[in-house]
């Protein structure tokens, strides 16, 4: 498959990546679903009736119908309301804590690409004692040692995060400062937050935006895990996970106040997937 | 094995303990030095300077950091990490009855998992393009991207609630029969092999396909072997080394997946115990179990290296 299949003039003031890139179907399908819940995010929590989060007087693990479109939860509160609240914690926290971890695990790359010597060494030798402390288990200790918020769940999932983004970043940046043009740089003598911001960055942008996904779905699992295991968002605000976990106890009735949640986290992550594995450039190799 | 594969062998191990120094040193200072200390949350509201200061002392707080560290350090080493701060008890004791529990969780799910995955992983290489490989590798995407709990939830909902083939809850006591172990560890090791079979299965399916891509086996091809042989006998003694890394690294994902899978179940391993010890602040019990698992992980990171030096012809015969 030709990458860009339509004719493309030699206009040198239109660069051709400034045109949609066209999306295969399961591409635009990820998108679709992402750009949903962004907005559900965002505008959810307008559009619903202030009571919708308190108790109700009706049933408990409620089934799906014309009142409660998802059902009803433990406390007989609407899951749809829910869903929409805890959505903004959901995409919100990882949003934050991926972006941190990005912005983050790059500048410290470029740093170390740029500097090498003792600053490489030590960052890298940093970086790789974080990354042998496995995820779940890092999120454990902060949370054991500084209770849990929502400030501290995104500091520390940006934290786990930054070591592989890290790992990445710098060995793209050490291969772009061998380059040609770089040296010419450093020659012209321009300082190295020069050479990091217009030598080195705008040309490994691609490959870190596409990282900066993987990562958000790592994030979105690894606070779901957290809040399921009870130790994340604390209630009575709740994310996606701790809807699983709050409602655990309607999974014997198979109640859908478990499995809706649930199959939101489900769809959010698989349709980044889609997204990446689908974006122009990709799998092709 | 000849000189040089061991001096590897011992640099990769020698790192490997420097590391766990590391990360002890990381777990130590952020559980023990930086929110506040032991004491005052001791004492709480009836905290004074004068009873604070003398709990601290007592406590061995008022000393420099460094030698709290070294000592911290010595006990972890020696087996002796020190008493709970909930209920007094040994941690050692603690740790040591719920360890054997774990082990047995996570070598079922080895036993299980790696065949498994090893003969996905081939098959899916053998016929790689085909439906078989999309629908295997579609599976693989599909797991990765689902959360844990997820998977343990809906395997539940489907085999103990709908079906009632198995029961919800995971411990039976030690003198089960064993149909009655198998059935009551069937879904926990269910949900734990989805975890990990989808890592393993891409990486050696990757690792096969590399390998059936070299001109060796157009050569094969062309010299008439038939397929199973080109992959069974030349093949796979050269994915060797990256498939071993990938079983390694794979089990090193149950990790993770053990500290969901014995809280859903009710387990009484040693996951559910520092989740438990998360839940009341319990910080020698937490750092212990950190440090156990940081070392698990480590362990099993380093014999994935090292199987890639020793599997490594190049480096074997000098």
């Amino acid at each position: 498959m030709p990458a860009s299949s339509a004719p493309a003039p030699a206009l040198p003031a239109e660069p051709p990546r400034r045109r949609l890139p066209r999306l295969p179907l399961p591409g635009l399908l990820g998108l679709a679903v992402i750009l949903f819940w962004l907005a559900t995010a965002l505008f959810g929590p307008w559009l619903l009736s202030p009571e919708a989060n308190a108790p109700g007087a009706d049933e408990v693990f409620g089934r799906l119908g014309a009142a409660h479109p998802l059902g009803t939860d433990y406390l007989g509160r609407d899951i749809l309301a829910r869903l929409v609240l805890g959505a903004g914690y959901t995409v919100g926290v990882a949003i934050v804590a991926t972006l941190l971890a990005s912005a983050g695990g790059t500048a410290l790359a470029l740093l170390a690409a740029v500097r090498g010597g003792w600053a490489d060494g030590t960052l890298s030798r940093l970086m790789d004692t974080l990354i042998s402390i496995p995820s779940k288990l890092f999120a454990l200790i902060m949370v054991a040692a500084f209770g849990s918020s929502v400030t501290l769940l995104a500091l520390t999932a940006a934290l786990i995060y930054v070591p592989g983004v890290f790992r990445i970043a710098r060995s793209l940046a050490v291969n772009i400062n061998a380059m040609d043009y770089v040296a010419v740089a450093r020659s012209r003598g321009e300082g190295e937050l020069y050479i990091m911001r217009h030598e080195i960055l705008p040309n490994m942008l691609g490959p870190m935006l596409a990282d900066l996904g993987l990562r958000f779905v790592y994030v979105v699992l690894l606070l779901a895990g957290l809040s399921f295991l009870g130790l994340g968002v604390q209630p009575p605000e709740a994310d996606w996970g701790s809807l699983v976990r709050e409602n655990l106890g309607g999974l014997p009735e198979g109640a859908p106040a478990v499995i809706v949640p649930a199959l939101a986290i489900a769809s959010l992550t698989i349709a980044v997937n889609l997204l990446i594995d689908n974006l122009p450039g990709r799998g092709e190799r | 094995m000849n000189a040089l594969v061991l001096r590897l062998i011992a640099a990769r191990i020698g790192l490997a303990l420097v590391s766990l120094l590391l990360v002890s040193a990381v777990v130590f200072a952020i559980t023990a030095l930086l929110p506040g200390d032991a004491a005052e949350e001791k004492l709480g509201l009836e905290a004074t300077a004068e009873t604070l200061a003398a709990l601290r002392h007592e406590m061995g707080l008022d000393r420099p950091a460094l030698l709290r560290y070294g000592d911290w350090l010595a006990g972890m080493a020696g087996g002796d990490p020190g008493r709970s701060v909930v209920s007094g008890a040994l941690v050692g004791q603690l740790i040591a009855s719920r360890l054997p529990n774990s082990l047995l969780l996570a070598g079922l799910t080895a036993a299980i998992s790696v065949p498994l995955a090893l003969g996905l992983g081939i098959a899916a290489a053998m016929w790689r393009g085909s439906r078989f490989d999309r629908a295997v590798s579609m599976g693989a995407v599909a797991v990765v991207s689902v959360p844990e709990f997820l998977i343990a939830t809906l395997a539940v909902l489907l085999f103990a609630v709908q079906l009632r083939w198995l029961p919800a809850l995971a411990y039976t006591g030690p003198d089960a029969e064993l149909a009655e172990l198998a059935r009551a560890y069937a879904l926990p090791v269910f949900s734990l092999c989805c975890v990990i079979i989808s890592q393993m299965l891409r990486m050696t399916r990757a690792a096969v396909v590399d390998q059936l891509r070299a001109p060796y086996i157009e050569m094969l091809r062309l010299k008439g072997a038939s397929p199973l042989r080109m992959v069974l006998r030349h093949a796979l003694p050269n994915a060797l080394g990256p498939i071993a890394n990938a079983v390694a690294l794979s089990l090193s994902y149950l990790l993770g997946g053990v500290i969901i899978v014995e809280t859903i179940f009710n387990y009484p391993g040693v996951a559910k115990l520092m989740v438990d010890g998360v839940t009341q602040r319990d910080m020698p019990l937490v750092q212990t179990c950190a440090m156990l698992f940081c070392a698990a992980y480590l362990l099993l990171v380093t014999v994935a290296d090292v199987l890639g030096i020793v599997s490594n012809p190049k480096l074997r015969h000098r």
